[in-house]
């Protein structure tokens, strides 16, 4: 089942180190959602075909335009977040008056329709992007070689996490975020192109799961199945956090991928599982969340 | 009263129904084309080690024998199981009542590879499983009408564990976690401990996972001597570039109990340099391999692997055993099948045993660093021969009923 080792700092701490890796993905890919779900009311299902739609594009732009890893950590999330305008303009946009339960459906079917094409021209097994050569190494910690790679996608993504709480909670843009959040007829009586700005922030949500998902390419593979792998999870990081902060979504995000990491030294194949026992566990004592407040 | 006899009536017809399909494709058999199907893993972890190349080894097959056998064309299926055991049975299913397949090959996955011979069997069909490792299929699964052809995987684990054993005795498996892989892992720790080793520890992981650094720390944490992989496909190919990136193979030897060409292609020499493995076929090994390979390679855009090589040679060796038997029927063409010896550029000599193994040479292979090799698709090294009749089972040890102790 697992190694004879039992909890040898060595094993424990590398482990963590591969959990918080994890970890920096769940917590991009659930403030994207988190932000979607607080200024549309749309529980974003099809976050996760974007994420994988976001590493398919980085290696198209490798493959048929030599386009490499740092452009396209810049251009990827632009493109998609093109394909999110789309999206927002002509499907969302006209469900945002009815129940939301509606958007997740929406929001489900184009998430299946996406993966399926990707799944009828590239199978399912993963297309190899090189990891740059730039970031190509390992830095020895002692208890483990740490690849280059990994420690930059936790540098990266804790940048990412950060400036994105910044942008929402410390400027003025983010101010008429959280306004129109909380209440929008109100927020458009001062003037605030509301329209506008959900739709920015759609773009926005969507460009992060496509900067996660080039970020992602070089460990995981670009694989049709990346989006479904990890959008559960997702969603599982969604509901235990609660949908009231952003600080508290990003915690959430590397927690799971902390308990993920120590699960799979004490017991592998329960390492998936543990996830939705905890947000089991949480909708029974805390519905709203870890550090959700109560929808009014 | 009319309520008995109405169930029995009910019990005759279902009875004659069975009865009547295998009757009527029995007939079918002799009346109809000869039919082929290929059914493999077409999209997911495990398409290149077959795959669509598969069928082309297959057509090619059904070329080179002339088109037509016993008077009539030769027509070739085939499909995509994903996989799936239940998607993979209920084909060979269709294929046998519906569409009177006569013979079913490749059968990539070991638990597919089980489900198919068994649905086969009943039918008194012909199956010839040119990949999957599970020794179950010649053991506690083996069937009359069943070969498996390629490897399996005593006689791939024969091969590295013999040649790393003396100066190795520590051994740790990363494991893809379902039939293949632990049958795998349990022939080779079997033959680990006979020869004096320790198995101290292992990893699971999902079929088709790709993220492999869990089960490589571990694996690193362990202390052990050599790391093998019991896995395959694109779960092999990733978990040797993270063993790269982590920086194991400084330390530690790594040693995969199933790796084809395909695999070393797509994980690029850099990584899959010093690599041990072995394989029945190597498309370079001498002029009968390369000129067989060439044709192939124009069609298809890669070199073959020993399964694309295994499905040429089963497909050829039953057509030519249908046209000796003189008819398509099971038993018959079986009886010739066992009879003569393959002969082909691949397993010339290989003979048919009672329990179902194709018995014939494995060769044990090192991957070539890149200043070695002189190009693309130059990426082995033969380190050692294992001959027909050394390289599986010892049939006194098969579990299989056919074999009469």
């Amino acid at each position: 089942m697992f190694s004879s080792l039992s909890f040898s700092p060595q094993l424990v701490l590398s482990q963590l180190v591969v959990g918080l890796v994890n970890g920096s993905f769940y917590a991009i890919l659930s403030l994207g959602l988190a932000i979607i779900f607080g200024m549309l009311n749309v529980i974003n299902f099809v976050q996760g075909a974007l994420f994988m739609t976001g590493a398919f594009v980085g290696y198209f732009l490798l493959q048929l335009a030599g386009i490499d890893y740092l452009y396209a950590l810049f251009l990827t999330p632009i493109i998609v977040a093109g394909i999110g305008f789309l999206i927002e303009r002509f499907l969302l946009s006209r469900i945002y008056k009815i129940d939301h339960i509606y958007g997740w459906l929406l929001t489900f079917g184009l998430a299946l329709m996406i993966e399926s094409i990707f799944r009828q021209f590239y199978g399912v097994s993963g297309r190899p992007y090189p990891v740059p050569t730039w970031l190509r190494g390992t830095i020895d910690l002692g208890f483990m070689m740490l690849p280059i790679y990994r420690a930059w996608v936790i540098l990266v993504s804790s940048i990412g996490c950060l400036a994105t709480w910044y942008a929402i909670e410390k400027t003025q843009l983010g101010s008429y975020l959280r306004a129109s959040t909380e209440n929008p007829q109100m927020t458009r009586c001062f003037g605030i192109n509301v329209p506008w700005l959900i739709c920015i922030t759609y773009c926005c949500g969507v460009g992060m799961a496509a900067f996660a998902g080039v970020l992602a390419a070089p460990i995981y593979q670009v694989s049709p199945l990346m989006g479904s792998n990890i959008i559960v999870v997702i969603m599982a990081v969604v509901v235990i956090g609660g949908l009231g902060s952003i600080l508290g979504t990003i915690i959430t995000g590397i927690s799971i991928g902390l308990i993920e990491g120590i699960a799979k030294i004490i017991y592998p194949e329960g390492s998936h599982v543990i996830i939705f026992i905890i947000m089991a566990i949480v909708l029974i004592v805390k519905p709203t969340g870890l550090f959700g407040k109560r929808i009014r | 009263m009319k309520r008995k006899y109405l169930s029995l009536l009910m019990g005759i017809s279902l009875f004659a129904q069975v009865n009547l399909n295998s009757i009527s494709s029995a007939l079918a058999a002799d009346a109809g084309p000869v039919k082929i199907g290929v059914l493999n893993d077409m999209s997911g972890p495990y398409a290149d080690l077959g795959g669509k190349g598969s069928v082309l080894a297959a057509q090619m097959a059904i070329e080179d024998f002339g088109g037509s056998v016993l008077g009539k064309k030769i027509e070739l299926v085939s499909a995509d199981h994903q996989n799936k055991t239940d998607i993979a049975a209920n084909i060979a299913r269709k294929w046998y009542d519906v569409e009177n397949v006569d013979m079913i090959t490749d059968l990539t996955n070991s638990a597919v590879a089980i489900a198919v011979q068994g649905i086969s069997k009943e039918r008194k069909k012909i199956d010839l499983v040119t990949s999957t490792a599970t020794t179950a299929l010649t053991n506690k699964e083996c069937s009359p009408y069943g070969v498996h052809w390629t490897y399996d995987s005593y006689s791939l684990s024969n091969g590295p564990v013999r040649a790393l054993i003396d100066k190795n005795k520590k051994w740790f498996f990363i494991t893809a976690d379902y039939t293949f892989g632990q049958n795998l892992q349990s022939t080779a720790a079997k033959m680990i401990k006979d020869l004096g080793g320790q198995v101290i520890g292992e990893a699971k992981h999902p079929l088709n996972a790709t993220d492999m650094s869990s089960q490589i720390l571990a694996a690193q944490a362990s202390g052990a001597d050599v790391i093998a992989l019991a896995n395959s496909g694109t779960d092999t190919s990733n978990t040797v570039k993270q063993a790269n990136e982590y920086g194991i193979t400084k330390k530690q030897k790594l040693a995969s109990l199933l790796t084809v060409i395909t695999d070393v292609h797509s994980m690029g020499l850099n990584n899959a340099q010093g690599l041990i493995f072995s394989e029945a076929f190597y498309w370079n090994a001498n002029a009968g391999t390369r000129a067989w390979s060439e044709k192939f390679y124009k069609r298809h855009g890669a070199m073959p692997s020993m399964v694309q090589a295994g499905t040429y040679s089963a497909v050829m060796h039953y057509l030519k055993s249908v046209k000796a038997a003189g008819t398509a029927n099971s038993d018959a063409v079986m009886a010739k099948m066992r009879a003569t010896p393959v002969d082909d550029f691949a397993f010339k000599g290989a003979k048919i045993r009672a329990d179902g193994v194709l018995d014939h040479n494995m060769y044990l292979y090192q991957v070539k660093s890149p200043s070695e090799s002189k190009g693309p698709w130059d990426y082995y090294n033969l380190l050692a021969t294992i001959p027909q009749g050394k390289t599986f089972q010892p049939i006194e040890e098969s579990e299989c009923y056919l074999v009469k102790k």
